[in-house]
């Protein structure tokens, strides 16, 4: 997730005179679950094995946290895994993705995040895609499941992630002239300084913040 | 023959202008009068024309933008323009603390905010692990408020659907029905929207005395109420007209499309979060998941209507726990995440409570630091990603909120059902007459601040 964090309020370079500043907390863990993952997600696990031989190569991780399947898929094998996901496991149902930005992440500073939803089955299981800044090309899967057209359009206003083979990927919320995508993390938020009766409230980007 | 050349022979028309364009004449009609559109439209052979129906039109339901291709009155094309009403919540809340933002998500959705604030705290209890640990009165509160918002949310849709298909009756009993609702929630919370009112952790406070007695009064008269439109629309030969039919989108189309809520209900899937993936305690809840086999608008509309009753029920079943549960707490214990501040009514209306300052200003040093870091910093929440869902009146609302173990969310993302079931408009509306655009739009029940964000 991320790196470790030092220190408790998140200030530097002042002198630590409160002692907290030796604390240091760990980063949540970024490896994969080991089996049983409990409830329905080894059953989930096991069907796609078997409907998908290239199962070890295609998916790097599986994450269960907080009661949640995640599938870390490599971007060239998603569009496979999400037809086999559809059609023979039933998950019918593509929410939408969601973007993040993780500029420290080198090589996958770009992540897309969707959730899946089987109403056979009433299952949920999210798969989450990984790709570089300098190639943020992710392939779409507007053929497999049709509702991620205005999904996928808006994760690409927003951040900047191309969907290769969507059908017609343009800004949707941003105005189509729009320079630089808003979500991303180097994106400014923008905003003024608020003077009233004498004090200043700095716009919110610039205001004092705690990790 | 340019613009001035037809100024100068014709008599200009402010309100029906041509020009030419590289595409050909290209009319703009602002309201008005048609005539001289009509007549300069009849010397062209071509019956294709492109029509932009909104952002501001009022039976667009807000900002939404319509590009039209008709033949004569039939529609080939719809082309959705959205993002008028783009706010950049999501961006927002990544410069605020966990509790800041629940000011900003209720303002997304307008119509449903305590559904906004309820998908989101929900993520973060459950990002936190204290999803157990929610007091069960603060869950029985979120219930009943999330039942009273259905039903006026419902309200809306029904009064401005009818409004925009010509019905002015229906749209009156609407609002005031409506109008009970919202003044039910300025009562419980300070505001009739945007309250705030669910925070990670429980609610912002407790019920006002004597509350349960005027929800069981207002569950009353809501329900005598129903009645009015009942009457004026069920089976009523002119309504059927304009909706029988109309906006047809099956249950295939709605699975490919990623469609919930009572667009998918109308095509006869009972499909509910509240009964499949219950929250908040719903399994403990008896009610019935309303389903049509239509897939039109008619039977949206229907769904609808017969969800009032069942919402009502719902708050009949939460005012009797809450009866039994007076007294109990509505934030969560753990005095690391509940927020300190208190409100109470002055004189002057609801603000903070007195008694509450005089005691942690006055009592104890280290509780005063307590409250002033938990306001100034807020609390962490550890690292993770998660995503909780609701059932909200438009579909499946979901939050997708990821921490990097700060004080503030590293990233939310909201699942606005009324975003993903505008996609249907093309498909319900394509092949159909122009007019039949505005009940199919009206049935998906968009709401723009939601769509946008």
């Amino acid at each position: 997730m991320s790196e470790d964090q030092k220190g408790m309020f998140g200030g530097s370079g002042t002198g630590d005179t409160s002692g907290y500043g030796g604390l240091v907390r760990t980063a949540a863990s970024t490896g994969s679950t080991e089996r049983p993952f409990g409830g329905y997600f080894d059953d989930v696990a096991d069907d796609l094995e078997r409907a998908y031989p290239d199962f070890e190569d295609a998916i790097t991780r599986v994450v269960v946290d907080r009661g949640e399947l995640t599938l870390h898929i490599k971007k060239s094998r998603l569009v496979e895994v999400a037809f086999i996901l559809r059609d023979t496991l039933k998950f019918e149902m593509c929410m939408g993705v969601s973007g993040i930005n993780y500029p420290d992440r080198a090589g996958a500073e770009l992540v897309a995040v969707y959730p899946l939803l089987s109403m056979t089955k009433n299952q949920r299981v999210r798969l989450e895609v990984a790709t570089s800044d300098l190639d943020p090309h992710i392939p779409s899967v507007v053929e497999v499941w049709a509702g991620n057209n205005w999904h996928e359009r808006e994760t690409f206003d927003m951040f900047g992630i191309i969907f290769d083979g969507h059908p017609g990927l343009t800004r949707i919320l941003m105005p189509d002239d729009w320079d630089g995508h808003p979500q991303r993390k180097d994106y400014p938020l923008g905003g003024i300084a608020v003077e009233y009766k004498g004090a200043t409230t700095p716009a919110p980007s610039n205001r004092r913040s705690y990790r | 023959m340019t613009t001035q050349d037809k100024s100068k022979n014709n008599l200009f028309d402010p309100y029906a202008s041509s020009r030419e364009t590289t595409e050909g004449t290209v009319f703009s009609v602002t309201g008005g009068d048609w005539d001289s559109l009509v007549s300069e439209i009849g010397e062209s052979k071509e019956e294709r024309i492109i029509v932009n129906m909104g952002p501001q039109h009022p039976s667009t339901h807000g900002v939404l933008r319509l590009v039209l291709e008709l033949e004569g009155e039939t529609v080939t094309e719809v082309r959705t323009g959205i993002g008028y009403l783009h706010t950049g919540i999501e961006k927002n809340i990544e410069y605020r603390n966990w509790t800041q933002a629940v000011t900003f998500v209720t303002r997304m959705d307008y119509l449903a905010p305590i559904f906004n604030e309820t998908a989101y705290c929900l993520a973060v209890e459950k990002l936190l692990g204290i999803t157990n640990d929610i007091p069960e009165r603060a869950s029985v509160i979120r219930v009943l408020m999330m039942e009273l918002n259905r039903i006026s949310s419902h309200m809306v849709a029904l009064g401005t659907g009818a409004l925009e298909l010509g019905a002015m009756g229906p749209m009156f009993f609407a609002f005031r029905d409506r109008e009970i609702v919202l003044d039910t929630f300025e009562e419980i919370t300070g505001l009739r929207m945007n309250m705030a009112y669910v925070r990670p952790g429980g609610v912002s406070q407790d019920l006002p005395a004597g509350m349960t007695v005027k929800i069981r009064e207002v569950v009353k008269t809501l329900r005598k109420n129903f009645e009015d439109n009942a009457k004026l629309l069920i089976g009523n030969t002119i309504w059927m007209k304009r909706t029988e039919g109309i906006g047809y989108l099956d249950l295939a189309g709605c699975t490919t499309l990623g469609i919930t809520g009572p667009v998918l209900r109308s095509a006869g899937l009972p499909w509910d979060l509240r009964k499949m993936q219950p929250y908040c305690g719903y399994e403990n809840y008896e009610f019935d998941v309303i389903t049509a086999d239509t897939s039109d608008v008619y039977g949206r509309f229907l769904v609808r209507m017969a969800e009032l009753e069942q919402s009502l029920r719902i708050i009949e079943q939460a005012v009797a726990k809450l009866d039994k549960l007076e007294g109990q707490p509505v934030m969560v214990a753990d005095k690391k995440i509940a927020w300190p501040a208190q409100l109470a009514l002055g004189a002057d209306g609801l603000g903070n409570s007195l008694d509450h300052i005089r005691e942690i200003m006055g009592s104890s040093m280290e509780s005063l630091i307590h409250h002033f870091k938990l306001v100034t910093e807020g609390f962490r929440v550890p690292a993770g990603q998660v995503y909780a869902t609701v059932e909200s009146p438009r579909g499946e609302l979901a939050a997708h909120v990821v921490s990097d173990g700060g004080t503030r969310p590293y990233r939310v993302h909201f699942r606005e059902p009324s975003f993903n079931n505008l996609q249907s408009t093309s498909a319900m509306s394509e092949g159909g007459m122009v007019a039949d655009i505005i009940g199919a739009v009206a049935s998906i029940d968009p709401v723009m601040g939601g769509v946008d964000r």
